[in-house]
């Protein structure tokens, strides 16, 4: 079977300059090194405690603590902010896996509070509403980890110049829709075959093009990948769809409403998990996709959204 | 005596497992991610790699891997890196992700594991993420990551200790082909690391 990610077999010296370490640059961060160790996982949106019980109990590696799932956020509307801090704690108390929750882009201040909270990772998020539409926070400012969405190459290795210890697709949240973050993962996967085959000195022209910071594209060319792991987030429904993410380079996926917006949660949440761990075995998938006795949540259509409700078009 | 290139496994249903490659192969074994029954027969000695314990507790289940796993361990020897750690002890204290900061606790709840150390590990023992941190262990960098606690140690032989904790043990007798970090050399790109050339010695002495 023809499986993207092994596109370039990574050298031994490659590793060296991942998520590099200001005193170190051998040993591969703090912040990193816990997304190293959220590989082949899933990492289910909650929003209550009990929600976080059952994710744990059918394998999930992480929750992503919310007030509202994204496709709810989508059918309210208004300002949504941070999760209200009372509630991220209630799920850290029930947990024993690592606890994400979101920040609103560029609102250092929420992300203050999530680190004071504790959480073991804060995901600067286009699902919020965006509190500051020019800049994204410093995130090397911050102790605890970040992770961010990028559509492509150089959004990517923007927000992992501004710090960010980990990234993800941002697909189209809320839609059960995979056609985004496909999208997004080809796009990362395309341009860097392009930097790859590149001459060292049309690099810098590049950078320009890309507005990606220059020594982080070279460190892409070296690596033949993100210098920090990428994982798959945005429309994610279905055994198959994690599947299809896994087998195009993503690392982990996140999903979102897919699972407490099914119809059994449980049984789509052990599904989930167990496809993604034999993602290149399609028996095994198969076997998981079986499993589901309630359907997939009914997705929507990405052309049906009014265009300010296009999340993956939030931060540049 | 394993008399061939010796084959580490790393199990690889979740967790950081790529990342071992370059210090295995550093240390002229050979690597191989494995993840059924068939597969975990090809190996000399096994890694339990890094990863959330409780998701490799239920993949276990899912897949009804624990016989076979458990037989392989019997015959062959298995280093636990943290998350593996929590797998190879004989107890296992959870605790969940405030429990060091509210006086309730939470310690109280056990989890299935192997047993094959005679140890009491506490999960999250440091607390979350920020409490995360390098340190030096043996004149070499590695990391502790929402690391466990080894709290008791019955007969084993103690490695290293990082702030008055074992955090490098290996069993005696019997034993002795198994051992635990609750830190990460993997992460470290300087190949290999001092961990990963003591177990593949003990492969190549099994």
């Amino acid at each position: 079977m023809y499986i993207y990610r092994k596109q370039k077999p990574v050298n031994k010296e490659s590793f060296i300059s991942m998520g590099r370490d200001q005193d170190s640059n051998k040993v591969i961060n703090i912040k990193t090194g816990l997304a190293e160790m959220l590989k082949g996982g899933v990492i289910m949106d909650v929003v209550t405690a009990e929600q976080a019980k059952v994710a744990e109990q059918a394998g999930a590696v992480a929750v992503m603590a919310l007030e509202r799932v994204p496709s709810d956020i989508r059918k309210a509307g208004g300002v949504a902010r941070m999760s209200p801090p009372e509630l991220i704690e209630e799920i850290m108390k029930v947990s024993s896996i690592p606890v994400m929750a979101k920040c609103r882009i560029g609102h250092f201040a929420e992300a203050q509070l999530l680190q004071q909270i504790g959480v073991d990772y804060i995901d600067e998020s286009e699902v919020l509403t965006p509190a500051d539409e020019e800049y994204h926070i410093n995130k090397h400012d911050f102790k605890v980890p970040f992770v961010c969405g990028a559509k492509n190459l150089g959004e990517a290795l923007r927000r992992i110049g501004e710090g960010a210890a980990l990234m993800r697709t941002k697909g189209e949240p809320g839609t059960g829709n995979i056609v985004e973050a496909v999208r997004h993962m080809r796009m990362i996967n395309a341009q860097i075959r392009k930097v790859v085959n590149m001459d060292e000195s049309e690099l810098m022209t590049e950078a320009r093009d890309m507005g990606a910071p220059f020594e982080l594209l070279k460190m892409v060319r070296e690596l033949g990948k993100l210098p920090v792991p990428n994982f798959a987030a945005g429309g994610i429904a279905t055994p198959a769809d994690a599947a299809l993410c896994m087998q195009l380079g993503a690392e982990s996926v996140f999903v979102g409403s897919g699972i407490f917006k099914s119809d059994n949660p449980e049984k789509f949440a052990r599904a989930i998990v167990k496809a993604t761990a034999h993602y290149d075995d399609p028996a095994m998938v198969l076997e998981a996709s079986k499993e589901l006795e309630g359907v997939a949540m009914r997705g929507t259509e990405i052309s049906e959204i009014d265009e300010p409700m296009l999340m993956a078009n939030r931060g540049w | 005596m394993v008399k061939h290139t010796p084959r580490i496994g790393c199990f690889a249903l979740q967790g950081a497992v790529e990342i071992h490659r370059p210090h295995i192969e550093a240390c002229g074994a050979e690597f191989l991610s494995v993840k059924t029954p068939a597969r975990f027969e090809d190996v000399d000695g096994f890694i339990l790699p890094g990863g959330e314990s409780t998701t490799m507790l239920k993949l276990i289940e899912t897949f009804r891997l624990w016989d076979s796993l458990a037989d392989n361990f019997a015959r062959k020897p298995v280093w636990g890196i943290c998350a593996g750690t929590i797998l190879m002890a004989e107890t296992v204290l959870v605790n969940n992700n405030l429990s060091s900061r509210d006086q309730t606790g939470g310690q109280s709840e056990t989890q299935k594991s192997f047993g094959l150390l005679p140890i009491t590990v506490l999960r999250n023992g440091y607390g979350t993420q920020v409490e995360s941190a390098q340190s030096d262990i043996d004149g070499y960098p590695v990391s502790f990551i929402r690391a466990p606690v080894i709290q008791e140690t019955g007969d084993t032989e103690i490695l290293a200790r990082h702030e008055g904790a074992p955090v490098w043990v290996q069993g005696k007798g019997d034993k002795a082909k198994y051992m635990a970090t609750t830190f990460h050399p993997e992460l470290t790109m300087n190949f290999p690391s001092p961990m990963h050339k003591k177990f593949v010695e003990l492969v190549r002495r099994s």
